[in-house]
C-alpha cells in the first residue's frame, strides 16, 4: 500500500463524527466610519506610509517627487520587456518598485497584489523601496469582504502586503527592512 | 535524556536573563490582549475558527482528495508521507536528481519536527535557514526555542558575538539594526542564488488547491521567487476547506501571535511560476493517530500561533529547550506526548494547570484539560517516575481522611512556626529557589468554626 493510501486508510478510520460546518455572519464584525483614515492610521503604525491624491495625474506627480534612487521599476508604466524573465541577481539593485494594488484592507492595512500587476513574482520584495498604487473604491473595512472581493487563484500567486518587509528576532528591537522592502508607500486615488 | 524540570533548572541559573525572558514574552501576550480587544467579535471570531477546524478534521479525507485534485490541476506535484524519514527522503531525491546544492528554506515547524535539516546535513546537503531568528540559532547550532521568535532565549551581545564569529560584523556592536542590515545583505546572497527553496505551509485551501504562507520579513518570498524549484512542507492538519476562511484565520493568527493586525505578507501560491517546479509534501508523521483519539485530537486545530507560549507562567521562566523538543510550550506538551509517550512523559507536567493556554487559543484548543488527561494518561502507562507516584498516592491517602488531613495541616503549620530548619534545606524541592511560606495563625477550617456563627 503506498504511503498516501495509508494515510487515506488511517484518516478515514480515526476521523470523527461529521461536525457542520459554519458561514461567519458578517453582521457582527467590525466596521469603520471613516475606511480611509483607518486604513492610513494603521499603516502608518505598522511602519508604511500614505498619500491621498485627487486623480490618477496628481499620483503621478506625487511618485515623481519621491526619492527613488537610479533602477526604478513600474509596472503601471512601461517597463522592461522582459521584466518576467529578469534574474534574481537583476533584480537585486532595484531601488524602487511601482506596483498597482487590488483591494485595500482597513483593518490590517493590507493591500491585495497578484502576480498580473507585479508582473515578476520576486519584484515587490526584492525592490528597496515598494511603491503600490490604489483606489480608494477598493478599500473594504476587514479581511472578510476583502476575500469576497477577490478570487484567490485568479493568477498563480497573490499576497497581501502590509507595509514594509520587518523583524524583531534580535531582543525584541524592531527593525524595518529584513530582506525587503525598507520602505512601503500606498498612494491613494480619489477618483478612477 | 534531561527532564523540563532538570533543563529548567539549568535555564534559571542566569535570574537577570530569566526575568528579562519571563517580562519580554509576558510584553508580546500583552500586545495579543491589545489587539484582541480592538476587535468586538473577537470570541465570534475564535469560535468560527473552532468550527471550521472540527468541520474540516471530521471530513479530512474528502477535503485532502479535493486539495490534491486542484493543486494537481494548477501543475504543482503533490506527495504524501507517512512519517518524518519519509518526508526527508522526498526531499532529499529531488534534491539529488537535479543535482542541487544551493537551498534556502524559510520557517516551518514540520521540517524541525522531522530534523530535515540535520538529515539534509548527513546526505552532504547544506540548507541555508533564511528566517533571521532561525539563521542566528543555525549558526549557532542550537534548535530555535520559540516556534515564532526563534531566537528569544538570546540578548543582543550573543547575536553580536555569532555575527562577528560568521558574518565579521564588528566586534562588541550590539545595535540590532546594524545587525540585521548585515544578516540582510548575507541573506540576499543567499536567496539570490538559491536553486531551491523550501518553506512551510500556514493554510492549504481545498478548493483551490492553494496554500498560504505568512511572514514579516518576507524572507519565504524571496526564497520562493528566486529558485526554480519550490517545495512547501505540510502537515495534513493545515488544510482549510474555502479561500473565504483564509479570513476568520489570518484575522487571528498575527494578533495572537505579536499583537500585529496581520502578518506583512500573506502569499498566496497556487501555481508555478513559468519554468519552475513546486511541490507540496503532506504528511502524516502521527497525525492521524491523534485523530482517532477524542480526548486529544483537537490538538489538530493548531495553527502555530505559539500565543499558548508567552502566557504560561512555566514556558516564560524556562525557556524553550527545557521542553527538549521542536515544538515547546503549552501546546508541544500535548502533541509530543502522542509521538512518543516515554520520552515525552515530564511534559505534560511542566504546567500549573492555570488553563491561561486554553483561555488564549486562537482555535479554542482544551490545552490544560488535555495536559491533565495526559498526566493520567502517562500515570497509568507506568511513564511518571516512581517518586511522583508514590507522592501522589500518599497526598490521596491523606486528602481522602479529614482527620489525618487536619492533623497534617497543623503539623506543617507547627513545623513551620517551630522548626523551620525542618522544611528548609536542599532535599525539600519547595525550598529551592524560594522562600518558604509564613505560616497562617490558623487553618481556614478552623478560622470557619470560629466565625460562622457571627
Amino acid at each position: 500500500m503506498s504511503s498516501r493510501d495509508q494515510i487515506f486508510s488511517a484518516i478515514r478510520k480515526n476521523k470523527p463524527a461529521a461536525v457542520p460546518g459554519v458561514t461567519p455572519d458578517l453582521s457582527v464584525v467590525i466596521g469603520y466610519p471613516d475606511l480611509l483614515s483607518q486604513f492610513s492610521t494603521v499603516l502608518t503604525a505598522i511602519g508604511g506610509s500614505c498619500r491621498e491624491v485627487a486623480s490618477a495625474e496628481d499620483a503621478k506627480q506625487f511618485i515623481a517627487s519621491l526619492d527613488k534612487g537610479t533602477f526604478v521599476i513600474d509596472t503601471t508604466a512601461e517597463h522592461p520587456s522582459g521584466l518576467a524573465q529578469l534574474s534574481p541577481a537583476a533584480l537585486a539593485s532595484v531601488d524602487t518598485a511601482i506596483i498597482r494594488g487590488g483591494v485595500a484592507v482597513a483593518e490590517n492595512g493590507s493591500i491585495w497584489v497578484t502576480e498580473n500587476e507585479m508582473v515578476n513574482r520576486l519584484l515587490p520584495f526584492i525592490a528597496q523601496q515598494l511603491i503600490l498604487i490604489i483606489n480608494e473604491k477598493d478599500l473594504v473595512p476587514t479581511m472578510h469582504q476583502a476575500y469576497e472581493r477577490i478570487s484567490i487563484n485568479e493568477t498563480g500567486f497573490g499576497v497581501f502586503i502590509a507595509g514594509p518587509s520587518k523583524t524583531a528576532d534580535i531582543e525584541q528591537s524592531l527593525v524595518i527592512g529584513a530582506h525587503g522592502p525598507c520602505g512601503m508607500v500606498a498612494v491613494i486615488v480619489r477618483e478612477s | 535524556m534531561k527532564d523540563h524540570a532538570t533543563l529548567a533548572e539549568a535555564f534559571i541559573q542566569d535570574e537577570a536573563r530569566t526575568n528579562w525572558h519571563d517580562e519580554t514574552l509576558w510584553f508580546v501576550r500583552q500586545k495579543r490582549d491589545k489587539a484582541a480587544h480592538g476587535l468586538p467579535e473577537w470570541e465570534q471570531l475564535r469560535e468560527w475558527a473552532s468550527q471550521i477546524k472540527n468541520h474540516t478534521l471530521s471530513h479530512m479525507d474528502s477535503y485532502l482528495e479535493e486539495f490534491e485534485r486542484n493543486a494537481l490541476a494548477n501543475g504543482v506535484q503533490v506527495h504524501w508521507a507517512s512519517d518524518a524519514a519519509e518526508h526527508n527522503r522526498i526531499i532529499h531525491d529531488i534534491i539529488k536528481k537535479k543535482g542541487i546544492t544551493r537551498i534556502v528554506k524559510s520557517k516551518s515547524m514540520l521540517t524541525e519536527e522531522c530534523h530535515l535539516n540535520h538529515y539534509l546535513e548527513e546526505q552532504g546537503v547544506e540548507v541555508v535557514d533564511t528566517d533571521l531568528g532561525e539563521r542566528i540559532v543555525q549558526f549557532r547550532h542550537e534548535p530555535p526555542s520559540h516556534i515564532v521568535l526563534p531566537a528569544i532565549h538570546l540578548k543582543k551581545q550573543d547575536v553580536s558575538d555569532t555575527f562577528h564569529e560568521y558574518l565579521h560584523t564588528e566586534k562588541g556592536n550590539n545595535d540590532p539594526t546594524y545587525l540585521t542590515r548585515a544578516a540582510r545583505v548575507h541573506l540576499r546572497e543567499k536567496f539570490i542564488a538559491s536553486e531551491l527553496a523550501i518553506t512551510g505551509v500556514n493554510f492549504a485551501v481545498a478548493e483551490t488547491g492553494g496554500f498560504v504562507v505568512c511572514t514579516n520579513e518576507g524572507n519565504a518570498d524571496m526564497g520562493t521567487h528566486a529558485a526554480n524549484v519550490h517545495i512547501a512542507c505540510m502537515g495534513f492538519e493545515k488544510l482549510i476547506p474555502k479561500a473565504s476562511h483564509l479570513s476568520v484565520f489570518l484575522r487571528l493568527l498575527a494578533r495572537s501571535a505579536t499583537g500585529q493586525p496581520v502578518t506583512t505578507y500573506s502569499s498566496h501560491f497556487h501555481k508555478p511560476k513559468p519554468g519552475q517546479e513546486m511541490h507540496i509534501v503532506i504528511v502524516d508523521n502521527g497525525r492521524s493517530n491523534i485523530l482517532g483519539k477524542a480526548d486529544f485530537r483537537n490538538a489538530l486545530k493548531c495553527i502555530r500561533c505559539a500565543a499558548c507560549f508567552n502566557t504560561c507562567p512555566v514556558y516564560r521562566r524556562s525557556g524553550g529547550f527545557s521542553y527538549h523538543t521542536a515544538v515547546a510550550g503549552p501546546i508541544g506538551s500535548i502533541l509530543n506526548p502522542n509521538f512518543d509517550p516515554k520520552k515525552y512523559a515530564d511534559l505534560p507536567f511542566a504546567s500549573s494547570l492555570c488553563g491561561s493556554c486554553s483561555n488564549v487559543c486562537p482555535v479554542k484548543i482544551d490545552i490544560h484539560d488535555q495536559l491533565w488527561k495526559w498526566r493520567q494518561e502517562l500515570t497509568k502507562a507506568g511513564h511518571v517516575p516512581l517518586m511522583k507516584k508514590i507522592m501522589m498516592k500518599g497526598m490521596a491517602f491523606v486528602l481522602g481522611r479529614p482527620a489525618l488531613y487536619r492533623f497534617s495541616g497543623a503539623s506543617a503549620r507547627w513545623v513551620l512556626r517551630y522548626m523551620p530548619f525542618m522544611v528548609k534545606f536542599k532535599i525539600n524541592p519547595w525550598y529551592k529557589q524560594r522562600e518558604m511560606p509564613a505560616p497562617p495563625k490558623q487553618s481556614f477550617r478552623e478560622w470557619y468554626i470560629q466565625n460562622k456563627k457571627k
